[in-house]
């Protein structure tokens, strides 16, 4: 990977005229309707239907499989000795005492590792992790050795027991102090440098000339700090080798089973049929569960050494202190318009502070993700973008909190940026977006920085979420208080989002190409079975898939099987992470549907003894054109391909896809917030919230409305409440719930939600995915309404998370007292 | 996260409690409701070798009025206080606190006892029985002896009762009349100590402060009472320029250390904004 | 390591076990009784996901020593359907998509059903603050909600009808 080599700092996007060959059958532009397209009786619900989730019965009833149920024969229990430094020497491991506790088998360290090669692993972005350190620790609460023991209680003692020496070096906590490469966090690398790459899109030069003939220009640093997904199940693994098959098990807590499987295969050298790569029901993974951590590789290594199951489950702490965490961008933005107010160039200089180790999980031709959608829903004339990454003695960076790949840093710059050009040139903020939208006749849009956006109609949201606020009566009721002294915000986020990766020939993981799968069996008796190479975390597939096929056939979704999450079954896939399942293997279901479909065309004939030609689909038959009475049910059907198919046709009616978009859809949105703010304390409350999202077709309604309110409160989380800190020792000082916080019901406001339907052009559903849209629009909204509320006090801008003693203090300053 | 190991004894009356304290000694600790207690052994930040589990002990729960004084036995859990008509009607500063402390399912467990004896200057009962000048029993080896909540908070974490002494009741003298009360708490979510929290008990003749108490949450080392702010109310016609001296009084005397809740400067700040608000709403109640 | 007999009863049947004084009880439902349905999602009781009855009051069972629910009544979600009929309140969670993971639910139907028996009829605000010592990161709450009043709503009027 050239980025990764320092000699080499500059990586240039390649992106020459991305998907300038437009696919076969793509319109350029699509009508935006509201009304949900249903074509299937509710006994069938297809797309469109509110259909309750199927995979509910055993949640409800305490019968879901997690990782922590799953208990084998003989299982051993492994636990984690941590370091107490971010960055130090390891003099000495004395494990005596540890060895010596009734029911310890074994202390697993970095050197017991190198002995097999193991002490390093490659991560997702083909950067290299450390597994378990031989000479030095880079971050507080790395994995220094495991203790593997009979039982929970027992490893738990002996980690207390095992004596390490440690001689502290200095950390690295501030990414501009990591660029002067004082002290060097990765001295395993040739180059002895903290910079990891360099990356710019855009064309600079003509960024600059509009810039020199701008009439305003905005400049705004903002930070958008380290945080953590904390799903409720944190990671874990159960590893069970046989040696006598030298079959390798591995039930663990994965969003990408199938990637985890090669990289485990290519990491250990066990043939990769021999590995099994099992995730059971996920407890939230919100992309926290696609890295591979240095826990599971020791647990599946310790298992291989004794030869018996051996279980690993993460404690909270180590959840919120090691594993791996998102966002952690410097942004140094500027905005240009015209002398009409017209918004025409961006510009904007990034540090990304990564920690220890690039272990993004982003293609590897895009280091910073999908950042460069930074210009958003606006059409401007020229942009450009440039990230720095750097290694500082934190953990893992950059990863994941429910979104797709640096998006939700490039929504909240812009967004921003935005209102404050906004407030700045004395315009409403919602008309001032109106005014500056790319227009929904220019779609497709072709962005400055590269994007071929595929439908859009901004101003219907925004338009859409105004009336439901009442948004004209709300800046009456502003300027009422705002004369009695009280403070009360408004603050609008119209985003654009980018999700659905890959295409192949742009995304990859560690080379391996960004597609995805379905396999569908019909049985005999009309019945399927499908297998897709995602992984649902709650999002529903086994609902939401079952409906789109059933869309597709015309079998009732219930009649349905959905699994996922098994590598010796389900086809090969890249897994649930990006809002990517919908757009990839959900199109992989329609067009293996497809295929049935033709086949069962052909049985059907065959059945009714007329020409396929004469043939007609209708929701679940093939019908003869004019003779509806004389029709084959894809149960018929079904039935024949096994029983009476004709002598040209294979038997069984089963299909398989494996699904390369032609490009990245992109759902939209406008969400307003009204905030209250205490002046006494610097509370801010989140009075109302409405929501208008747009992601194409709508599969299951109910499932779509819980994907965007859990989104909401994920985005009203770091806007208010969520951040890792660390003290100048590299100690993380929010690792426990208790300082890490989770917003609760109190905290969470009644989200008001709306859509309206743009369908994507180039997915055969028109579907766009939504899992991740909420929490990637709802910050700025939020951020925008505080501000709102204080500008005319002088207050420009205030970081996330957005807690009271910042509002306080921004209040203070401009002398406004309780 | 799992304890290490300790000697488990669940003893049935108070006598052999104390009697199992008196044996074992600063190693030993007494298990109520366990809320802070575990969780600290959990993370292996205390280690007792032996834990007293006084949960099984009849008598040591209940809420009840007697002799002019609220009493609440040590093991009563806070819901209680939150489901006690007694409490919801004639001590509107208590049943304040009962609402904020911790969350609904940690409060079915967390005793009032155990919030007071812990003397974490975080916990929210500190304050609240500091302002309504409450006295504690704790009882051992040579029977009960009564400890007035003044003298009871003595350092960081430390009380006033003997390794062998449990507490077993908590007594409020029940309020004169046009009296009132409030506890108004900052937190940066549920279930959050306190970033600074305001208990008052005021009397109040007409427009005056006859008698006032004003305590602190997690603004000091030690549960505080603000004494100079007491002094600038008591006495006084009060009127909103005194409430801001009181208010001012509060925010200078505390002595918060800074941390994820906040700087120095800012709970020094809202504990000015909160004193005034709780009194606000004390002189309220009194009338 | 001291050992220890401890009886309880738990979903209706009365188990007896020896145990570690140190077992929690959260792992004694998991490990020796293999209720799985109770989770475990922190070590600092703020998540909720191991909320079982206790004596018919919630607790967190990550916080309670098994030995401490010695003698005591014990109900976890397994003990929630009686007949194989689902309770009003999952059929609430069920209906208005009150899950999404399915990982808090669990602790989080124990709360609600604590919530139902003190206030029958509660309002919005009621329901999220006696459900606020229960963490969900998938459904930001509003179903959750929607599903509590759902069982609300359904247990009066079977009372109704039985009355």
């Amino acid at each position: 990977m050239t980025y990764h080599d320092p000699g080499k700092p500059k990586q240039i996007d390649d992106r020459n005229e991305y998907h300038s060959e437009k696919p076969e059958g793509v319109s350029s532009q699509v009508e935006t309707t509201e009304e949900i397209r249903v074509t299937t009786p509710p006994e069938i619900s297809g797309m469109g239907h509110r259909m309750k989730r199927k995979e509910d019965p055993r949640f409800l009833q305490g019968k879901g499989n997690y990782i922590d149920d799953i208990k084998l024969p003989g299982m051993l229990y492994m636990d984690i000795v941590r370091s107490p430094y971010a960055h130090a020497k390891i003099l000495n491991i004395d494990a005596s005492a540890a060895l010596e506790l009734d029911g310890v088998l074994a202390v697993i360290t970095g050197k017991d590792l190198e002995a097999h090669n193991l002490h390093w692993m490659p991560t997702f972005q083909s950067d290299t992790q450390m597994v378990l350190p031989t000479d030095k620790v880079i971050y507080y609460a790395q994995e220094v050795c495991a203790v593997i023991a009979t039982s929970r209680y027992i490893a738990a003692d002996a980690v207390e027991l095992v004596q390490v020496e440690y001689e502290p070096l200095e950390p690295v906590i501030d990414p501009f102090e990591a660029l002067e490469d004082r002290v060097i966090v990765r001295e395993d690398k040739e180059v002895k440098t903290n910079r990891t790459w360099h990356w710019e899109t855009g064309d600079k030069d003509a960024t600059d000339k509009v810039f020199r003939e701008a009439a305003h220009v905005v400049k705004q640093y903002m930070y958008l700090p380290r945080i953590h997904v904390a799903s409720i199940e944190t990671c874990g693994m159960v590893a069970n080798y046989n040696s006598s098959t030298g079959k390798m098990q591995l039930y663990m807590t994965s969003q990408a089973p199938h990637a985890v499987r090669t990289v485990f295969a290519l990491v250990s050298g066990l043939p990769e049929q021999k590995i099994q790569v099992i995730s059971p029901d996920i407890g939230g993974g919100f992309g926290g569960k696609v890295p591979v951590y240095p826990g599971y590789v020791v647990c599946a290594v310790a298992s291989l050494l004794i030869g018996k199951p051996v279980k690993w489950i993460e404690d909270r702490s180590e959840n919120l202190q090691a594993d791996s965490f998102a966002r952690d961008y410097h942004i140094n933005a500027e905005l240009a318009a015209d002398a009409d107010g017209k918004i025409v160039g961006l510009r904007v200089d990034t540090l990304a502070d990564n920690g220890c180790t690039d272990g993004q999980a982003s293609s590897s031709k895009f280091p910073a993700g999908l950042y460069s959608i930074c210009t958003g829903a606006y059409d401007l004339k020229a942009a450009h973008v440039s990230v720095d990454s750097v290694y500082t003695t934190k953990p893992t960076g950059g990863v994941a909190y429910r979104c797709s790949f640096r998006v939700t840093e490039a929504v909240h710059m812009i967004e921003r940026m935005t209102d404050i050009l906004a407030h700045d040139l004395g315009i409403d903020p919602a008309e001032y977006r109106l005014k500056n939208f790319i227009r929904p006749d220019q779609f497709p849009y072709r962005s400055p920085t590269g994007w071929e956006y595929d439908s859009g109609n901004y101003e219907a949201a925004l338009k859409k979420a105004m009336d439901m606020i009442g948004y004209d009566d709300l800046r009456g009721e502003q300027a009422e208080k705002r004369e009695r002294g009280e403070l009360m915000g408004i603050g609008i986020s119209s985003f654009v989002e980018v999700v659905g990766a890959g295409p192949s020939k742009d995304f990859d993981i560690l080379g391996i190409k960004m597609f995805d799968s379905a396999e569908i069996r019909i049985h005999p008796t009309g019945k399927a079975l499908a297998r897709f190479g995602t992984k649902s975390q709650g999002q529903g597939h086994e609902t939401t898939y079952a409906q789109i096929i059933a869309e597709e056939l015309g079998l009732p979704a219930a009649d349905i099987e959905i699994e996922e999450g098994d590598t010796d079954t389900a086809p090969y896939g890249l897994g649930t992470y990006a809002s990517r399942s919908t757009p990839t293997a959900g199109a992989a279901a329609v067009m293996a549907a497809r295929k049935i479909k033709a086949k069962a065309k052909k049985i059907a004939a065959h059945l009714l003894e007329v020409n396929e030609d004469d043939l007609e689909w209708d929701v679940n038959k093939w019908q003869v054109k004019g003779s509806p009475e004389q029709a084959k049910t894809i149960q018929d059907i079904a039935f024949a391909a096994y029983t009476n198919h004709p002598d040209d046709v294979e038997a069984g009616l089963e299909a398989t896809d494996y699904y390369n978009p032609p490009n990245l859809t992109f759902p939209f949105g406008s969400y307003i917030a009204v905030v209250d703010i205490d002046k006494g304390t610097g509370v801010v409350k989140v009075r109302r919230f409405v929501a208008i999202d747009d992601c194409g077709n709508i599969i299951n309604p109910l499932v779509v409305e819980g994907q965007i309110h859990g989104g909401l409160t994920q985005g009203l989380a770091p806007a208010l409440y969520e951040e890792i800190v660390y003290d100048e020792n590299g100690t993380c000082l929010t690792g426990t719930l208790a300082d890490y916080l989770l917003p609760t019901a109190v905290e969470s406001p009644k989200w008001e939600t709306g859509h309206t339907i743009t369908p994507s052009p180039h997915h055969p559903i028109g579907a766009k995915g939504v899992g991740e849209s909420p929490t990637v629009g709802a910050p700025p909204a939020i951020a925008n309404a505080v501000v709102d509320a204080m500008w005319h006090l002088g207050v420009r801008h205030i970081d996330i998370p957005i807690t009271p003693e910042k509002v306080w203090k921004a209040l203070r300053e401009a002398g406004v007292q309780d | 996260m799992i304890t290490g190991q300790f000697t488990y004894f669940a003893p049935t009356t108070i006598e052999e409690a104390i009697q199992l304290l008196d044996e074992h000694g600063f190693e030993a600790k007494i298990l109520a409701g366990g809320q802070s207690l575990i969780p600290a052994m959990r993370f292996r930040l205390s280690q007792p070798g032996v834990i007293i589990d006084i949960n099984g002990i009849d008598g040591l729960s209940g809420i009840r009025e007697e002799d002019g004084n609220l009493v609440i036995g040590a093991l009563t859990r806070e819901s209680m206080l939150e489901g006690s008509h007694l409490v919801q009607s004639r001590y509107p500063l208590l049943a304040d606190a009962a609402t904020v402390i911790a969350d609904p399912v940690v409060r079915n467990m967390a005793t009032v006892g155990g919030n007071i004896a812990h003397a974490d200057p975080a916990n929210d009962h500190p304050a609240v029985m500091l302002a309504y000048n409450a006295e504690v029993t704790a009882v051992g080896p040579n029977g009960a002896r009564t400890i007035a909540i003044d003298d009871f908070f003595v350092d960081f974490f430390e009380n006033a009762m003997e390794d062998n002494e449990i507490l077993t009741e908590i007594r409020i003298p029940t309020p004169a009349s046009n009296s009132g009360g409030a506890y108004i708490k900052l937190e940066r979510k549920v279930g959050d100590y306190a970033i600074s929290a305001v208990a008052v008990q005021l009397t109040m003749n007409g427009d005056t402060c006859i008698a006032a108490r004003i305590a602190l949450t997690n603004v000091n080392p030690v549960p505080m009472r603000a004494e100079n702010a007491e002094r600038a109310l008591v006495g006084m016609t009060v009127t909103d320029d005194v409430i801001e001296t009181v208010g001012e009084e509060a925010g200078a005397e505390c002595d918060p250390s800074p941390d994820l809740r906040g700087s120095i400067d800012y709970k020094r700040d809202i504990t000015r904004v909160l004193t005034k608000r709780a009194i606000n709403l004390a002189i309220e109640r009194a009338h | 390591m001291s050992k220890h007999t401890v009886t309880m009863t738990v979903n209706g049947t009365k188990y007896t076990r020896e145990i570690e004084s140190r077992l929690l009880l959260v792992h004694f439902i998991r490990e020796d009784l293999e209720l799985t349905g109770t989770h475990i999602g922190c070590d600092t009781t703020n998540c909720g996901a191991c909320t079982v009855l206790m004596d018919g009051f919630t607790v967190k069972s990550c916080t309670v020593f098994a030995m401490t629910a010695n003698g005591k009544s014990i109900e976890t979600i397994e003990g929630v359907a009686q007949n194989g009929a689902l309770h009003p309140l999952q059929e609430g969670f069920w209906e208005k998509h009150g899950l999404q993971c399915g990982y808090c639910t669990p602790g989080m139907i124990m709360s609600a059903k604590h919530l139902l028996s003190n206030n029958p009829n509660p309002t919005e605000d009621e329901i999220r603050w006696g459900l606020s010592g229960n963490l969900c990161r998938c459904t930001g709450y509003n179903k959750i909600v929607e599903a509590v009043q759902y069982a609300a709503e359904k247990m009066s009027a079977e009372q109704e009808q039985d009355a």
